[in-house]
């Protein structure tokens, strides 16, 4: 599958802010992260931040961006409608929860509401995730997305960098909580082992469609294209087509993993183990989880093979 | 509404395929993209048609497959456009309502006006049946020539879908396959009609009819296997014939 950069960057930038979000939420319901000002305004601006501008992002590979709307109306049956209108409900808990969060001393009404508002907001921002993970989830055609292991890798990628980004806030206002770095460290083992398990599920696993239940000829022995429909490149290859070499997979695999698990694990257990350094650790824990994400996500879509490659000679799917 | 029709529709107008006849012209195929580049869909948007790297859209594409090994590899010629399915996913997963499916008659269509270009159907669609227009920033596909077959202004036998209209060779059939009765039904319980991708579970309305078992001995056709011997010429005719056979040999 084509690997559109403005997918990459929505799933990978909203992934961390709702993550983000439902962090803040869960830590202050529990009461482990003390709401402030300080660190309301820098986590919800850089939480809405980040869904926004993805959101805004996710629009720009549409054929019509200005009917964008539209997709909210779809939601019994589309999980990408799903998606849309999960997004933007998110952002009444959400935006509650920030202003009593931010700006509670000024709110002192809404102190009993915190905890509510950030439950809410946390599940939300879940449930936001988990329709973007099954919007993959449920394309048949696709055997590197229609399994089990899409979704769960979606929410753990997306509470690994958003707890990464509450550890970094933390550590701008000076508060650095060992429970949510440590919370940070499981979330972190447990997405590497969720996308281990999916790099080690596509590779030892066959798509149950081949050229053979494609065409329906099985009957006469192997088949093979022997012409194709049309001698230049058509949209389905275009979009459907991409192609990476194996080599170069395993090298961005490797790279994905030491980005996105290895560095920031190291760089999260540092803070916790050595608080005298400061920001920094902190810092490049995001920046290199932000890339390893980057990198996962676009492997995600240049490693999927489409079923319709069957049709172009592909031998499997 | 994205949603399927409640149940199956009751009329499942859908095309029957017979891979034994298909001669590979590609005619239905051009025909297909003459009628619909002015139909429901129009334009089948061209893109630098007599350059380098020709790139547009087209509803219906002939593939050419071999099957089988040595002498009993065929070599079959293979159209496809959309198949209409009884629950096609490319309609459910549609954010806007702009792909559906006909409850009147199980055709699957796009509402142009509606379709944001996503692109998430075509992705969910394992037949490749649809194409994004960069032109017109929506996705198009087969109608099944809804400007045709119910085309008054036409007159009735031509009110098929362009691709049955034209192949010279018979090989597209169009009908309703949810009538036990009708001729397309009949054509696929006779020859064994399959679906195609049938695992995935899209239960594509259009069926393809196998190429016929290989005829490797000449049928019976009434000519006797060996040929009679002729009777030799007489060496030496009598009479009058005879006399001019003396004279010339002499």
């Amino acid at each position: 599958m084509f690997p559109a950069t403005s997918v990459i960057f929505f799933t990978t930038a909203s992934g961390a802010g709702y993550g983000l979000i439902a962090a803040l939420g869960v830590f202050a319901a529990l009461g482990l992260v003390a709401p402030g000002l300080g660190l309301g305004l820098f986590g919800f601006v850089l939480a809405f931040g980040l869904i926004t501008a993805g959101l805004l992002s996710s629009t720009f590979h549409l054929g019509h961006p200005e009917r964008a709307w539209r997709a909210v109306s779809q939601w019994r049956s589309s999980w990408l409608s799903r998606e849309g209108v999960m997004a933007l409900v998110t952002y009444v808990p959400a935006g509650l929860f920030a202003l009593v969060f931010t700006f509670g001393p000024w709110l002192p009404e809404g102190q009993g509401a915190l905890r509510p508002l950030g439950l809410l907001s946390a599940l939300a921002a879940a449930l936001t995730v988990f329709s973007t993970g099954m919007i993959y989830r449920v394309l048949k055609p696709i055997h590197q997305w229609a399994n089990g292991w899409v979704v769960p890798s979606y929410l753990a990628l997306a509470a690994m960098t958003g707890l990464m980004l509450l550890d970094l806030a933390l550590a701008v206002f000076a508060r650095p909580s060992q429970v949510v770095a440590t919370t940070t460290l499981i979330a972190i083992a447990l997405a590497a082992a969720l996308k281990a398990g999916y790099w080690r599920f596509i590779r030892t696993s066959r798509a149950a469609s081949t050229a053979e239940t494609a065409t329906g000829l099985g009957r006469f022995g192997r088949v093979r294209l022997l012409e194709a429909p049309h001698t230049e490149e058509n949209y389905l290859l275009k979009e459907m087509g991409f192609k990476i070499a194996r080599r170069h997979a395993e090298k961005l695999r490797r790279i994905a993993a030491l980005a996105g698990f290895i560095l920031p694990f190291v760089f999260t257990l540092t803070t916790l183990v050595r608080p005298a350094f400061g920001l920094l650790p902190a810092v490049l824990a995001v920046l290199s989880a932000g890339l390893g994400v980057a990198v996962e996500r676009w492997l995600f879509f240049a490693e999927a093979k489409h079923t319709v490659m069957l049709y172009y000679g592909a031998t499997s799917a | 509404m994205t949603s399927l029709p409640q149940g199956p529709t009751t009329k499942k107008l859908g095309l029957v395929i017979d891979l034994d006849t298909c001669v590979g012209c590609h005619a239905c195929a051009v025909n297909c993209k003459e009628w619909n580049t002015g139909g429901h869909s129009a334009p089948l948007t061209d893109f630098n048609p007599y350059g380098a790297e020709t790139a547009g859209v087209w509803f219906n594409r002939i593939h050419s497959f071999e099957a089988g090994e040595g002498e009993n590899c065929r070599t079959v010629n293979f159209p496809k456009s959309c198949l209409h399915c009884e629950t096609p996913a490319c309609v459910t997963v549609c954010p806007t309502g702009a792909s559906y499916k006909r409850e009147e008659d199980g055709i699957v269509l796009v509402d142009a006006d509606l379709c944001i270009g996503c692109k998430l159907c075509s992705w969910a669609c394992p037949y490749g049946a649809r194409e994004f227009d960069e032109s017109d920033g929506v996705m198009k596909k087969c109608t099944l020539c809804i400007d045709r077959i119910y085309n008054e202004n036409l007159p009735e036998q031509e009110r098929v879908p362009a691709c049955v209209a034209t192949c010279p060779a018979s090989a597209r059939h169009f009908g309703d396959l949810g009538d036990p009765a009708s001729a397309v039904s009949r054509l696929v319980a006779e020859r064994g009609g399959f679906d195609l991708l049938p695992e995935l579970g899209y239960k594509p309305v259009n069926k393809y009819l196998p190429p016929r078992p290989r005829r490797d001995q000449p049928g019976a056709t009434g000519a006797p296997a060996a040929l009679a011997a002729l009777s030799p010429a007489q060496d030496s005719p009598s009479g009058f014939l005879g006399w001019v056979d003396r004279l010339l040999s002499r």
